[in-house]
């Protein structure tokens, strides 16, 4: 499957009401990615990622996940792991109850991989799952994920909560089972940073709307932000794209997209 | 799932258990005695009038009877509400069903389990008291002082299979209210209040309806005169009871002096005035008191005379036909909430 497509959105929106969360979103991520989902709060990260899952329907615009329509059925959910903003766990349950649970919901569960995990992670299986620091639960909450192998995983501001520690420990673990998994990830965080070390690929959301959306590599070779004095946005050499400007009184600040390299450094 | 369901439901079901199961071996432990005490007082006053028996052994156990009967009526609306509405809201109030609903599993069949298992939890629950308290209360539902006879609002909803269908009915309400308000104490606090109401109404509104009541008129008579009065000036005064001769234990929806004419006798706060001599006559004072005989001689002349007591009434024989009208109520109810709850889950929640 290497290659192809786990994810095609084609003119994808979701309303809320009269409130578009998401609007004309037209995507193809290609697979064995850790794709980095960015913007700022509200920007329809949430909403994006709660499609691709199938918790909603579309309101215009179509979405097709690992080649399946979302929530198509179980065999669908089975493909698909989803890490939900919080990591919600419940509280009354200890940690071999979660095992459990993902065990007896799971036809694909590797229970191997869900106990060599918490043991690695140094849980206790007896703990209550309340009790838990927020980077323990997180850390069970992505070990439920990861042990329903999943061929996508979808992760929805999974470190926000996190202080730094346990956001650079969460992140670092889940590297190293997108690499031994075999998963494409998709990775949503409205801090740039949580992303930069661990993401190959890049979506932007801004408003409801899709800025960008690439290699993080290829984004970062065509995008340039010049600084220079203060000059007129639309006089910028051909084949320049201008993503945003910004202006003081004597400076331009302008971010332009070009696959040419960049003549007029001032 | 079915695990799951029951990791979770445990322990409300143990302390639920912890509750009932001492009440049940009560009751399972008095319930012989007393029909044996009922059997042998009847015995020995009968052929003749049972009424004094049946008095004294109903109000030596009143407050057993009134205990075990308000735990049949509660116990539906405490399913509804701390089994019915944390069932889902719960879980939407802590983010879990995004957890739960990621599992490879729909949404369509977590609902289903969950709906299911605690469900007949709930209407077992209710079950099990209701026929318990039906068998333990039988002698003390057939010598019941009025107001508290089976087919009386109060003692009704507490006896038979009706307690079932209030269950099923509370719990899935609070499910639904759950679903809908998303917060577990605005659903509880929103399940009882509709659930209450409605347990209000259903006897005052609606019950009553079910089957047309009959409408009769009787003779007076002392099984359906509660007072008879003669005030130092005018006419003697006859209130009537809600009972009516010949129909024990029926369900009296309204009952009033009629005058010989048919129309409803002028009455005060004493009672219903009857135009007929005190001064002569059988209502005269008589000169020899003699307990019972002067009344009764008395209340032949005013029917004589043309007065009867209309009344309407559900005879006692419907009580199983209501049981089951009701139950099935309750149950269509019950249906059409747990339809909305599959739609609210599927379509409306995340």
């Amino acid at each position: 499957m290497n290659g192809t497509a786990v994810l095609q959105a084609r003119g994808l929106g979701r309303k809320y009401g009269r409130r578009w969360a998401l609007r004309d979103c037209t995507l193809d991520l290609p697979a064995g990615h850790v794709v980095g989902l960015v913007g700022p709060n509200g920007a329809g990260k949430t909403t994006l990622l709660k499609l691709a899952a199938g918790w909603l329907a579309p309101s215009s615009g179509g979405i097709s996940v690992l080649g399946g329509s979302p929530a198509g059925g179980p065999a669908q959910l089975a493909k698909i792991g989803f890490v939900a903003q919080d990591t919600p766990v419940y509280p009354g349950l200890t940690v071999a109850d979660h095992l459990r649970l993902g065990a007896r919901l799971n036809p694909g569960w590797d229970a191997a991989l869900a106990r060599e995990r918490i043991a690695r992670l140094d849980l206790d299986p007896a703990h209550r799952a309340g009790k838990l620091s927020g980077g323990q639960r997180a850390q069970l909450a992505l070990t439920l994920g990861l042990a329903k192998r999943p061929r996508l995983l979808l992760l929805d501001e999974p470190v926000a909560a996190l202080d730094p520690l346990a956001r650079r420990e969460f992140l670092q673990t889940l590297m190293e089972a997108v690499a031994e998994l075999d998963l494409s990830v998709v990775l949503s965080s409205h801090l740039v940073s949580d992303l930069e070390r661990t993401c190959d690929h890049l979506i932007v959301l801004v408003d409801s709307r899709l800025q960008v959306a690439g290699e993080v590599d290829d984004l970062l070779a065509t995008h340039h932000r010049l600084t220079g004095p203060r000059r007129d946005p639309g006089r910028l050499p051909a084949g320049q794209d201008v993503v945003s400007a910004h202006h003081t009184d004597r400076q331009s600040t302008i971010i332009v997209r070009t696959d040419t390299p960049i003549l007029d450094p001032a | 799932m079915i695990w799951l369901t029951w990791r979770q439901f445990r322990d409300s079901a143990a302390m639920t258990s912890a509750a009932l199961v001492p009440l049940a071996a009560v009751l399972a432990l008095t319930g012989p005695g007393l029909a044996s005490d009922y059997a042998t007082g009847l015995a020995s006053c009968a052929p003749a009038d049972c009424v004094r028996f049946f008095d004294r052994f109903f109000e030596a156990h009143q407050g057993a009877f009134m205990a075990v009967t308000v735990v049949v009526l509660v116990v539906p609306g405490l399913v509804g509400l701390f089994w019915g509405a944390p069932l889902i809201a719960r879980e939407l109030e802590s983010g879990t069903h995004l957890l739960v609903w990621n599992q490879s599993m729909t949404r369509t069949r977590w609902l289903a389990v969950k709906l299911t298992l605690t469900g007949l939890a709930a209407v077992s629950a209710a079950g099990l008291c209701s026929l318990m308290v039906t068998w333990w209360s039988a002698p003390l539902d057939r010598s019941a002082t009025p107001g508290f006879a089976l087919m009386d609002p109060a003692v009704f909803a507490a006896r038979g299979i009706v307690p079932l269908g209030y269950a099923a009915f509370a719990f899935v309400l609070g499910v639904a209210m759950g679903t809908l308000m998303r917060r577990t104490l605005p659903a509880m606090a929103v399940t009882l209040a509709i659930f209450a109401a409605l347990q209000v109404a259903m006897p005052l509104l609606i019950r009553p309806h079910l089957l047309p009541p009959v409408s009769a008129a009787f003779e007076l008579d002392p099984a359906n005169v509660g007072n008879f009065g003669v005030p130092p000036d005018g006419s003697p005064r006859v209130s009537v009871d809600q009972a009516v001769p010949g129909h024990p234990g029926a369900w009296v929806l309204s009952s009033r002096l009629i005058d010989p004419s048919g129309r409803p006798a002028e009455t005060d706060a004493a009672g219903a005035a009857v135009q007929v001599s005190v001064t002569s006559g059988p209502c005269a004072p008589p000169e020899v008191p003699e307990a019972g005989r002067s009344l009764r001689v008395c209340l032949d002349e005013i029917n004589r005379l043309g007065y009867r007591q209309a009344a309407t009434y559900q005879p006692f024989e419907r009580f199983w036909a209501f049981q089951w009208i009701e139950t099935g109520i309750y149950a269509v109810l019950t249906l059409g909430l747990t339809g909305f709850c599959f739609w609210r889950v599927r379509r409306r929640v995340p």
